[in-house]
């Protein structure tokens, strides 16, 4: 049976309207073959766990730009290990200070990327650490 | 412009002489470039010449300061009346801890005020809203009710100072804020003067921060500048953006004409709804444009604005007050071109984009600090980024002469093709039937995001340079000091809230809700009973969620 394609979704939760890296990102995506799912802004972490579960994704990426990260990022995980969802990989991005990437890691973000990362970098992390769920 | 045949004749034949030498010296000493072309992709060409002003007429398309077509500005004394106005955007926290800042800038030189509101003050969420959670006081500073407002412009004299408010859909409530404040300081209306950013259409285009769908959003926009032209003879009731509309990826020549055609969609509307001529209103209306890093292409753009609305308010509108074709703007710095990387190279980049802004000719500029691209700025970086205002205007002389890069063979040249450019972008907008058509097809919205999947492949591929990003990359670290904002302002926020709500006459409130939602519904404007509403203290989200009640909510489609 062939692998179906990796399935992710870009999400912008809280209020932050700074969508330029969300859209690159999930164009980028899906020039690398991905089945993408955009949500748009203004979502709230709820919305995203619920979205992330119905479409069946593999992974999500978070964007946010407003300092809202730390709040908003650990809060998605938590919604999806309550739906029993925890299969699905979260990451993050945007303006992240490095001090608060253990907070982070710790509250089950599995990467960081910030301003400069490349797309190929992004891409190359998704193909390593996701394989398209049969 | 006009050259006698004798001089064309020794252009003509000193540029073949030249172009045969380059050719020569190409073939033992090529160029370190394939292509050069300016940030947004246009390809430069290596010389510019007479030849290349041909058809552009001296009296007609150049000009005078001061005169149709306002290519070299408004002001007939350029700089040397005054300089532009150092207005550096700030908020932060609470409403005090940015009444603490704007003090302090004024205090260093700064002579014009400009408010950053946090992102649920943006929405029209008030601090203690689910939405807001996380939010509150972190990208700029949080005001829920007219206390709050008193307190964010405590000890500052109104009738002198003027204040920008970077306000979208709760425009009309932060304005009926400052408004019924200046009353309760003893301050008359037409005497307070500032700006509200006001422009709806660059949010669905651009920056995402809407309430309403794009319809209501823009009469609303008309209430106010109707409200303004009877009763706030000095406030700019609208500030037409072009600086999101960059930020989120455009080219400038993108920005130029999408901001241009929100202008016309603006009139338009208002000259539909409202039994005003355009020359009552025309005057209170401004712009705000990005300076970018590409030198020459930022000042042409802004150059080429001018000189556009000029043309679009005198034969479009029929407007015949000269003040009507006077596009006047703000400057602000471009925060997309800073790097986290190497954060003090900013201060460079900001340098030569402010160059830029100055030599465009702005009325009005902020000059982003070196650590903007991390956090709110420090009481540190925000004083250079001031002073680099200051050094510009008050020691290199680039006030002195007015418009110093006129004439120029390249400057002329180039700014006639941005507006030749920007003018078949408004072209193809009239044909979609107007902005409000096109943004609902997504246009501005996808053509924006081309730009900046292509501009980001540039950087991934090197062929576009962001120094200490994708070139010139090190791995020491000279970090800057980050300012953080406590959760704990957030918890003081919704503390404060919650006892006013308990002090205040709810049925005052219900009351003045009750007079908007009548307003939103016969057409009656509703700025007078947004003041009436805010001093009755009900809160910012208790006056929008009348206006998402009475017109709806727009949510973002997420085109990418």
């Amino acid at each position: 049976m062939p692998e179906r394609k990796i399935r992710v979704m870009v999400a912008k939760p809280g209020l932050d309207g700074h969508d330029r890296g969300a859209r690159i990102l999930a164009r980028c995506f899906r020039d690398a073959g991905f089945e993408v799912i955009y949500t748009g802004c203004h979502q709230t972490p709820e919305q995203v766990a619920a979205a992330a579960i119905q479409e069946d994704v593999d992974l999500v990426g978070l964007s946010c730009l407003s300092g809202a990260h730390r709040i908003l990022f650990p809060r998605v995980v938590e919604l999806l290990r309550e739906k029993n969802a925890s299969d699905i990989t979260v990451i993050g991005g945007g303006i992240i200070p490095e001090q608060d990437f253990p907070m982070l890691y710790d509250a089950g973000i599995q990467a960081i990327f910030t301003p400069g990362a490349s797309l190929d970098s992004i891409v190359e992390w998704v193909r390593t650490h996701i394989r398209g769920r049969n | 412009m006009y050259f006698s045949d004798e001089t064309q004749k020794a252009s003509r034949k000193l540029t073949e002489q030249w172009q045969a030498n380059v050719q020569n010296t190409l073939k033992t000493n090529p160029d370190w470039k394939n292509r050069f072309s300016t940030v947004s992709d246009l390809d430069i060409k290596r010389l510019y010449t007479p030849e290349d002003l041909q058809n552009t007429d001296f009296a007609r398309d150049i000009g005078a300061p001061g005169e149709f077509p306002y290519l070299r500005g408004n002001q007939v004394t350029g700089y040397r009346g005054q300089p532009w106005t150092f207005r550096m955007f700030s908020g932060m926290g609470s409403a005090e801890d940015t009444n603490r800042r704007w003090h302090l800038l004024l205090r260093e030189g700064q002579t014009g005020l400009s408010t950053a509101f946090d992102f649920p003050t943006l929405m029209g969420y008030d601090s203690d809203s689910p939405k807001a959670l996380g939010e509150v006081g972190k990208c700029g500073v949080a005001i829920d009710t007219l206390e709050d407002f008193l307190a964010l412009i405590d000890n500052i004299p109104l009738d002198r100072v003027t204040t920008s408010m970077t306000i979208n859909p709760p425009a009309t409530v932060l304005w009926a804020m400052y408004c019924a404040a200046a009353e309760i300081k003893g301050v008359p209306l037409n005497q307070i003067g500032g700006t509200i950013q006001n422009d709806m259409l660059k949010e669905f285009i651009a920056q995402k921060t809407f309430m309403c769908p794009p319809e209501p959003s823009v009469r609303l926009i008309s209430d106010t500048v109707e409200f303004g032209a009877k009763y706030v003879p000095r406030w700019n009731p609208i500030s037409i953006s072009g600086y999101h509309i960059r930020e989120a990826g455009a080219t400038a020549v993108q920005e130029l004409a999408f901001t241009l055609r929100d202008g016309i969609e603006y009139v338009e509307d208002i000259l539909r709804r409202k039994k005003m001529s355009v020359d009552d209103f025309a005057p209170r209306l401004s712009f705000f444009f990005n300076a970018h890093i590409d030198l020459f292409e930022e000042i042409c753009k802004l150059r080429a604005a001018r000189r556009i609305w000029a043309k679009v308010m005198r034969d479009r509108f029929g407007a015949k007050n000269p003040r009507s074709l006077w596009m006047r703007f703000h400057v602000q710095t471009a925060g997309c071109s800073l790097t986290a990387q190497q954060p003090y190279n900013n201060v460079v980049r900001t340098t030569v984009e402010a160059l830029a802004a100055v030599l465009g000719g702005t009325q009005s500029l902020h000059t982003n600090s070196l650590d903007e691209v991390l956090c709110l700025p420090s009481e540190h970086a925000v004083e250079i980024a001031l002073r680099t205002q200051q050094i510009l205007a008050e020691e290199t002389g680039v006030v002195n002469t007015i418009d110093p890069l006129a004439g120029s063979y390249f400057v002329e040249s180039l700014t006639n093709e941005m507006e030749a450019k920007a003018w078949e972008y408004i072209e193809k907008i009239d044909a979609m039937g107007g902005m409000i058509a096109a943004i609902e097809r997504g246009y501005p919205q996808m053509e924006i995001a081309d730009a900046a999947y292509a501009f980001q492949r540039q950087i991934d591929a090197g062929e576009k340079i962001m120094v200490g990003v994708n070139k010139y990359a090190t791995e020491a670290q000279h970090p800057v000091p980050l300012v953080e904002i406590d959760e704990k302002v957030g918890e003081e926020q919704i503390r404060r809230l919650k006892d006013l709500r308990r002090r205040r006459d709810s049925r005052a409130v219900s009351q003045s809700l009750a007079d908007i939602r009548a307003a939103c519904k016969n057409g009656a404007n509703v700025m007078p009973h947004c003041i009436a509403a805010v001093k009755a203290l009900a809160t910012e989200q208790e006056i929008c969620d009348v206006y998402r009640e009475v017109y709806g909510e727009y949510r973002d489609p997420g085109l990418y």
